[in-house]
């Protein structure tokens, strides 16, 4: 139970000391109350359904007022998104949602304030926007659907596709080195970074609880496939039969351990880097979300199938330091206090006046 | 002092003017700025009416000692109303070399001229650009020249003053020659000094030793002028008559930053300010940024295209969104004004324009960003434009822009400029009750009858304005979603309909069109009645037009004169008013962007008078065009 600043009680909420500030819902609320009465257009079999039912699914966990909701997108497959949420939302323009969203959070504490967006939307046209939300810590909560494709310009390259990727724009296979989002992210000294995978709906639901808990900029990258233009992307990390080998469960205060029976392990190597050694084996990690210092989350951020055979997945760093949107207002409310509420004849007065008469 | 000095001394003549104009110019680093304030200050305070021109490098230090560098303060002041800075210099205080060569083309012969001797040695002489010494080559033989070997003196009165010695290095003396120069001038013409005096002291509160080095070269320059033979008059300009009521000195900017202060109150709204720092727009933002007891929260950007996103992401939650720019900027945030017209959100967008295109002059003025207002976006994306006429004007036509944005829910167009935004003039503080209130009322209920009961549409109009309700996120009941893809008339519902498509296009004219009806109709200055020639203005070119019809009409001459202030729409009345005359004179600091638009709009055959050199219109200058165009 937890008691809400505007004095209502919600059940079991996720919670934390800014969307304390969010009114709570008068009552329990249902999936089909955050589902709008458009019509879903994706293509039939895309990744992003699954993402849809999930957080339709989680909203009602916040136990907030549905119209304390917010979610901002900017252009992309992706970016449909809040058309099909009914709560209020935003359909903006490409690679600026994190912009407009920052405004809209650190003007109204009252709101949950969420971003979708995709790889290229993100990380190509909008990676500016991306990096300096995330190294403010504005308060906003940031999905970003990675299907390693751009697809509603229908199939080029994006930032995140691999080298030598053979699209319409690059008939001899793409030349630019991919983005790594969890290292750019935790370049950029975000608070929480976060991965998952668009069909683990328990596990995406865990760490959009994650992200939700988390008092500011919250990062969640998401494997998404595109079954059109890059299908089978993240096959590896969802065939039963092989992706407990492959795939790095993160908890914190946890070994780092994966594999059938958890038999492997990670640790630190010689180079400095992390090295995959067997769970047995001295040395082996223990993961620490919360750490200040993001060294051994920047280096878990390194594993990838392609250069350690093992993805990591869930939350990489989760740290509590004050919101820009915080410290903005609080601003605000010690200027009020010192000066009092401002006086806006004595402000245009100034201080060097004549009178005529 | 020998007697016969004492004799002259009190026998100088003072002679009474009705207007002058000074200017003073040095290094970047002479505290040139500073110095035509703080004379600016004291003119103020005497009752003057004054208008002032600031001219300075866009480099922070360019190479010292060279014409590049060199900045500039004009200050012009009356005993009547007057309209601009002032064409030429009658006083030019040069500091060194290059300050000389710069201006001197601007001086008029028998013009004083006040030259820092200690600065025209050869290497300064040399970085400067001159192969002789003006002060001996005749080159100054035109002028009445005050040669003062300031830079002495100061450091001489500096150290001699109680409790400097020791605690002031040579340069720090040197560094007050600025004030030597002010007390020099202020004695020259009759001006107060309390208030200079008090000024230093309060500037320099931290280092008083540095405080009473300043106060005493100012007194220096004063006593300078007391005794010295070099001055045979001093001058005196009497207060003028002006409109009864408490004034004070603003310049464009800050007139314009307290019009968004007081917009955020008399709406209601909480002001938000996204925006990324751009000569000559930034004061705007550290003004604003200093105001958070008003509730303003004012939001530094990564970029230009972050600051209007986050400004329009605050009107999407119900506050007043801001954005300040200059061309360059605008450029950058095209698209997002595109999206807020399509949203029809509030948002005001302050363009503080520059010379351009691309970077071009970003410390000197031009008003050539109009079609860029007008036309610069993908589609048909209309928004309103404003543009005040002077730097108190800024003020007011901050809040009209908030009142139409909010009315209207739409974006607008606010074009200041560089001449605006950096000049001052005494403006007539405006009492509280005469400020226009424009309360904004947020959609709290359904609006429309649905299949399955009550719905909320964002885009079902008011009938009388277009507007659409403007619902903000925490209102129960109406959830709903925007964005920049075509929506269904009323639903807001995602629609490529191509009939919805071209209904919601022509919707969305006609609700910028129907402002018209809201401003008020185009005055026209003709005292006579008889003019054949209208000259029409916007934006700054206000004070130099007027100046200009001023004279022409002292000569006998006839001549009608029309300002815009609302350049989109147009007042209801500007086409059967371009119509009455014979001829349509659109002088404009740009290459005719005003006259393409009218002519366009009311198929009248406008003249034109155009220039780009980063400075405002001379008096003299549109007086001459003007009978030109009367004569012909």
């Amino acid at each position: 139970m937890t008691v809400t600043t505007n004095g209502k009680v919600a059940a079991g909420r996720v919670t934390n000391r800014l969307l304390d500030l969010v009114p709570a819902a008068a009552a329990p609320q249902t999936r089909k109350e955050f589902t709008s009465d458009q019509e879903v257009r994706w293509c039939p079999g895309c990744g992003d359904y699954a993402i849809l039912a999930t957080v339709q699914g989680f909203l009602p966990e916040l136990g907030i007022a549905r119209e304390n909701v917010v979610f901002i997108s900017g252009i992309g497959c992706s970016s449909r998104f809040p058309y099909y949420l009914n709560t209020y939302g935003m359909h903006s323009i490409h690679g600026r949602a994190p912009a407009i969203a920052t405004g809209l959070a650190t003007s109204r504490p009252d709101l949950s304030v969420w971003v979708i967006t995709g790889d290229g939307d993100s990380l190509s046209i909008g990676g500016n926007h991306l990096l300096h939300a995330l190294r403010r810590n504005v308060n906003i909560k940031i999905l970003m659907f990675n299907n390693r494709i751009y697809g509603l310009t229908k199939g080029q390259y994006s930032p995140t596709s691999e080298v030598g990727k053979i699209t319409k724009s690059t008939p001899h296979g793409s030349l630019d080195r991919p983005y790594n989002p969890t290292s750019l992210t935790l370049g950029a000294e975000a608070t929480f970074v976060a991965r998952s995978v668009d069909s683990d709906r328990q596990h995406l639901t865990s760490v959009l609880r994650a992200a939700a808990e988390h008092p500011g900029a919250a990062f969640v990258e998401i494997f998404q496939n595109c079954n059109i233009f890059n299908d089978g992307a993240f096959d590896s990390l969802k065939d039963r039969d092989t992706r407990d080998d492959v795939t790095l469960r993160l908890e914190h205060g946890q070994p780092l351990a994966f594999g059938a029976d958890s038999g492997k392990a990670v640790r630190r190597g010689a180079d400095g880097g992390l090295e995959i050694c067997a769970a047995t084996d001295a040395g082996v990690l223990v993961h620490d979300a919360h750490a200040v210092d993001p060294s051994q989350q920047f280096a878990l951020s390194r594993l990838t199938g392609d250069t350690h055979g093992v993805t990591p997945i869930g939350v990489f760093r989760d740290v509590d330091v004050p919101s820009y949107d915080e410290e903005l207002n609080a601003q605000i409310e010690r200027a009020q206090q010192r000066q009092g509420k401002g006086d806006l004849m004595s402000l245009i007065a100034g201080k060097e006046t004549w009178t005529i008469a | 002092m020998s007697e016969q000095v004492r004799e002259q001394v009190r026998e100088r003549e003072t002679r009474r003017l009705d207007r002058v104009v000074v200017r003073f110019a040095g290094d970047s680093g002479d505290g040139m700025q500073l110095t035509g304030e703080q004379f600016t200050s004291e003119t103020a305070a005497f009752g003057n009416d004054l208008s002032t021109l600031p001219d300075f490098p866009a480099e922070i230090r360019a190479p010292a000692g060279t014409p590049a560098g060199v900045s500039g303060f004009q200050l012009h002041f009356s005993d009547h109303d007057i309209m601009t800075p002032g064409d030429a210099p009658d006083v030019l205080v040069a500091m060194n070399p290059a300050a000389l060569k710069a201006y001197l083309k601007d001086l008029p012969p028998g013009a004083d001229l006040i030259v820092n001797t200690d600065a025209f040695t050869g290497g300064n002489l040399k970085k400067a650009g001159y192969t002789a010494d003006p002060l001996t080559d005749g080159t100054l033989d035109k002028y009445r020249v005050h040669k003062v070997p300031l830079t002495s003196m100061t450091i001489n009165a500096v150290n001699a003053a109680d409790g400097v010695a020791g605690a002031v290095n040579k340069k720090e003396a040197e560094r007050a020659k600025n004030m030597f120069a002010l007390g020099l001038m202020s004695w020259l013409y009759h001006r107060p000094t309390t208030g200079t005096e008090d000024f230093l002291r309060q500037k320099f509160a931290k280092r008083p030793e540095i405080a009473t080095a300043n106060i005493a070269a100012f007194r220096a320059g004063f006593n300078y002028g007391e005794t010295t033979e070099s001055f045979s008059v001093t001058y005196e300009v009497a207060p003028a008559r002006m409109k009864a009521g408490h004034y004070r000195r603003v310049s464009g900017n800050l007139a314009l930053s307290y019009g968004l202060v007081a917009a955020g109150e008399l709406s209601g709204l909480p002001v938000f300010l996204g925006s990324y720092p751009i000569t000559p727009a930034s004061d705007i933002l550290h003004e604003l940024s200093k105001h958070k007891q008003f509730g303003v929260r004012t939001f530094q950007a990564e970029d230009e295209i972050a600051g209007i996103g986050a400004a329009l992401g605050a009107s999407f939650g119900g506050a007043l969104g801001v954005t300040t720019t200059s061309g360059p900027g605008v450029a950058l945030k095209s698209e997002t004004i595109g999206l807020a017209v399509s949203l029809e959100l509030p948002l005001l967008v302050i363009d503080i324009q520059r010379g351009g295109p691309s970077t071009g002059l970003p410390t000197k003025t031009e008003q050539a960003d109009l079609l860029q207002a007008m036309f610069g976006r993908n589609g048909e994306a209309p928004v309103p434009i404003i543009a005040p006429r002077s730097p108190a004007d800024c003020f007011d036509a901050a809040i009209e822009a908030a009142r139409i944005a909010t009315k209207y829910r739409t974006p607008v167009f606010l074009l200041s400029d560089g001449y605006l935004a950096n000049g001052s003039e005494p403006w007539l503080l405006p009492l509280r009750e005469s400020l226009p209130e424009f309360s904004v009322e947020f959609a709290t209920a359904p609006n429309h009858d649905g299949p399955k009961g009550p719905e909320f549409w964002p885009y079902l109009r008011d009938p009388q304005t277009l507007a659409r309700p403007w619902a903000i996120p925490g209102t129960p009941g109406l959830e709903h979603r925007i964005g920049g893809i075509e929506k269904a008339d009323g639903s807001g519902n995602i629609s490529y309909d191509p009939a919805n498509h071209d209904r919601m296009v022509r919707l969305r004219q006609a609700k910028v069109d129907g402002i018209a009806a809201d401003i008020p109709p185009l005055e026209v200055d003709d005292p006579s009645g008889s003019a054949r020639v209208l000259v029409l203005g916007w934006g700054s070119t206000y004070g130099p037009i007027t100046a200009g019809v001023r004279r022409v009409r002292a000569k006998g001459l006839q001549v009608a004169q029309a300002h815009l202030r609302h350049l989109n729409p147009f007042p209801a009345n500007t086409g059967e008013v371009l119509r009455s005359y014979d001829r349509v004179l659109v002088p404009e600091m740009n290459l005719g962007q005003l006259r393409t638009l009218v002519r366009s709009e009311f198929l009248v055959d406008a003249i034109g008078y155009n220039q780009v050199r980063g400075m405002p219109f001379k008096a003299a200058e549109l007086a001459g065009v003007l009978e030109d165009v009367i004569n012909q």
